[in-house]
């Protein structure tokens, strides 16, 4: 039996999520205090020290993207926390905003403050409404208190916060089409390079950073870095806040240390229900991957995901019982891509409804054997010739459901073949 | 209230005025575009058809092109009138596994409409969403603002049936 190890989600349940006074008794602002005492890049090098990298998806390290915007010169620059959260089975930032808003803030203001800007936005995804009232009270409490706004804690520092609504759209959490979309425009992401570092909303040097990046911030500068760095394994430290979902006994948001067998985050939660069998897990969200009972073994981190041929991703564990078919929820996440695609570009455009006609002529009997060959070239071909994650990692879960599961689509021609 | 027989949805007196005060909310802040569009939509019948594209251009000096680009775009909007209830139902792969639908199949028939259309009194339409960040309590819906967790079929049609009867609230 695992227990928690609570850093990100430290005051959850435990504080009033709008009052500052609240957040402050549990040592809150008192780290952008510390931070404001402290050269810039004196905290640079203290995020530099704590080894975190960021928790949307890519895994960057936090000191390298803000030392970039740190270095660029501009007169304005801007700090972004994305809580666009479309991942399916990713309901982590949701948490974290309506139970602790103040720690994003807190973690916004510090980056504001190493890298120079003095305006930020959070962009709030649309099927969040209930949170806004809480970030908008929560946002007018710090400000009266002076945590926020002009001359913060009586220094000469100044750095505000607006939320701005998403429209509804998964690609917005890519951090350019974001950019586009509070920009007033189509959420299309751009081309990289520039990045959002030193050109980015408005063309301006732009901190874009994950809701749990955040929330970590304050802690490391008011604990160390090096404390945090103890925390983890090496190259992947402090912990993350996974969402448990699918046929779990025990789904819900839950915080390890980076490194976490993923077998003992199942048993904890008590496996699947009911007397049915594990079929497998989805691991980092649609864009994961798929794999069996039997790979179980894993260790939650970054890197050794990657190694495994697996992603960390959101943190996103969807287990599978045996009342489903690998075929049907590998065809459930095409759709979802096919949906969600804004359609800038061709291979990503057209290449994730070919992908779904193949899935969808296996299922039906009528594939052939050269057609899984036929899904591994065009996966390929997508991953270099899309222009952003989504249609680069969108058939990840078909290639690795074709590596984990071979079985589930060998059967499916045979019988197509025998009828 | 709102007549939304037709293609196109007519702007009554009242509701211009309404949409011009919201949309004059728009002080060439591009970042700002998008909490006033979708204000603007609660008061158009959940739609954003184009006549009201033409009037919210006419006052914030946004080419109309422009404005049907964005709103074509994200799929909190609907160029198509629809009803004064949404009904979306998540069917990403975290609710499907845990029965999404099975729930859906209750909803359309309790509604008696499929997925994409609008009932003829035009109260209801039902929408296929994604992912709405509540896995943990899958499956799930949401209508208008106001999400249904943990669902089973059988919870479906009854809160289905309390909509219908109007005992719930405006959401
Ligand atoms: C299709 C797509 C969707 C994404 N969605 C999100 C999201 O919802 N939230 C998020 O924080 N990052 C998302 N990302 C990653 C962002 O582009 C970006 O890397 C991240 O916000 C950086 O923050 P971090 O360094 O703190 O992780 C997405 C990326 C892609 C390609
Ligand atoms: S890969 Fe897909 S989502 Fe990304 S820009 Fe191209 S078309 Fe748009
Ligand atoms: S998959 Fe339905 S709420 Fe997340």
């Amino acid at each position: 039996m695992l227990s928690e190890t609570r850093i990100v989600l430290r005051n959850l349940g435990r504080i009033d999520p709008v009052s500052v006074q609240d957040y402050q008794k549990q040592g809150g602002y008192g780290p952008l205090r510390k931070a404001l005492s402290m050269k810039t890049e004196e905290v640079i090098a203290e995020m530099k020290r704590s080894g975190l990298r960021g928790r949307g998806g890519a895994g960057f390290p936090v000191w390298k993207k803000w030392s970039f915007t740190a270095s660029a010169q501009s007169g304005q620059k801007y700090v972004i926390c994305n809580a666009d959260e479309g991942e399916p089975g990713t309901n982590k930032d949701r948490v974290i905003l309506s139970g602790d808003p103040n720690s994003v803030f807190e973690g916004m203001a510090i980056a504001a403050y190493a890298v120079g800007a003095d305006r930020g936005f959070l962009y709030l995804r649309r099927e969040y409404p209930y949170v806004a009232p809480i970030l908008d009270q929560a946002l007018e409490n710090a400000r009266a208190e002076g945590c926020l706004g002009k001359n913060i804690l009586g220094s000469s520092f100044s750095f505000d916060i607006e939320v701005i609504s998403g429209g509804g759209a998964y690609v917005c959490g890519e951090e350019t089409a974001l950019i586009e979309s509070i920009e007033g425009r189509r959420g299309e992401p751009r081309f990289k390079p520039p990045y959002p570092g030193v050109s980015g909303l408005y063309g301006r040097p732009t901190v874009v950073n994950n809701v749990e990046t955040l929330a970590n911030v304050p802690v490391i500068l008011q604990r160390g870095g090096e404390w945090f760095s103890g925390i983890g394994v090496p190259n992947c430290t402090g912990t993350k806040v996974f969402t448990l979902c699918g046929n779990i006994t025990q789904k819900g948001v839950f915080e390890y240390p980076m490194g976490t067998n993923l077998r003992d985050i199942y048993e904890t939660h008590g496996g699947v229900k009911d007397n049915f069998d594990l079929r497998g897990f989805m691991l980092g969200g649609q864009s994961g991957n798929l794999i069996n009972a039997g790979q179980m073994d894993l260790s939650m981190d970054i890197d050794s995901c990657q190694q495994a041929e697996s992603v960390l991703g959101t943190g996103t564990i969807m287990v599978i019982d045996d009342r489903n078919d690998i075929l049907d929820i590998v065809q459930n996440i095409m759709s979802f891509f096919i949906e969600e695609s804004c359609g800038k570009c061709t291979p990503c455009r057209e290449g994730n409804i070919r992908i779904l006609e193949i899935l969808r002529r296996i299922s039906g009997g009528e594939g052939r054997m050269e057609d899984l060959t036929l899904l591994e070239d065009l996966a390929g071909m997508m991953n270099v010739a899309c222009l952003c994650g989504l249609g680069q990692n969108s058939s990840v879960a078909v290639i690795t459901s074709l590596h984990n599961f071979r079985e589930v689509y060998v059967k499916a021609i045979e019988r197509g073949r025998r009828a | 209230m709102h007549s939304i027989a037709g293609e196109d949805y007519f702007i009554t007196p009242a509701a211009e005025k309404r949409i011009t005060e919201l949309a004059s909310r728009y002080q060439n802040e591009p970042e700002q575009l998008m909490n006033i569009l979708l204000d603007i939509q609660k008061e158009t019948a959940n739609s954003f058809p184009r006549s009201v594209a033409a009037l919210v251009s006419r006052v914030t000096g946004i080419p109309e092109a422009k404005l049907y680009g964005f709103v074509s775009f994200y799929s909190m909007f609907s160029t198509k009138p629809r009803g004064r209830y949404v009904v979306r139902m998540c069917h990403s792969a975290p609710c499907h596994v845990c029965g999404a639908q099975g729930v859906m199949e209750a909803i359309s028939k309790t509604l008696g409409i499929k997925p994409g259309e609008t009932t003829r009194d035009g109260r209801f339409t039902l929408e296929y969403c994604q992912c709405l960040g509540v896995c943990e309590n899958a499956p799930a819906i949401m209508v208008n603002e106001t999400v249904y967790r943990n669902l089973t079929p059988g919870r479906a049609a009854t809160l289905m049936e309390d909509y219908q009867r109007g005992d719930m609230k405006e959401c």
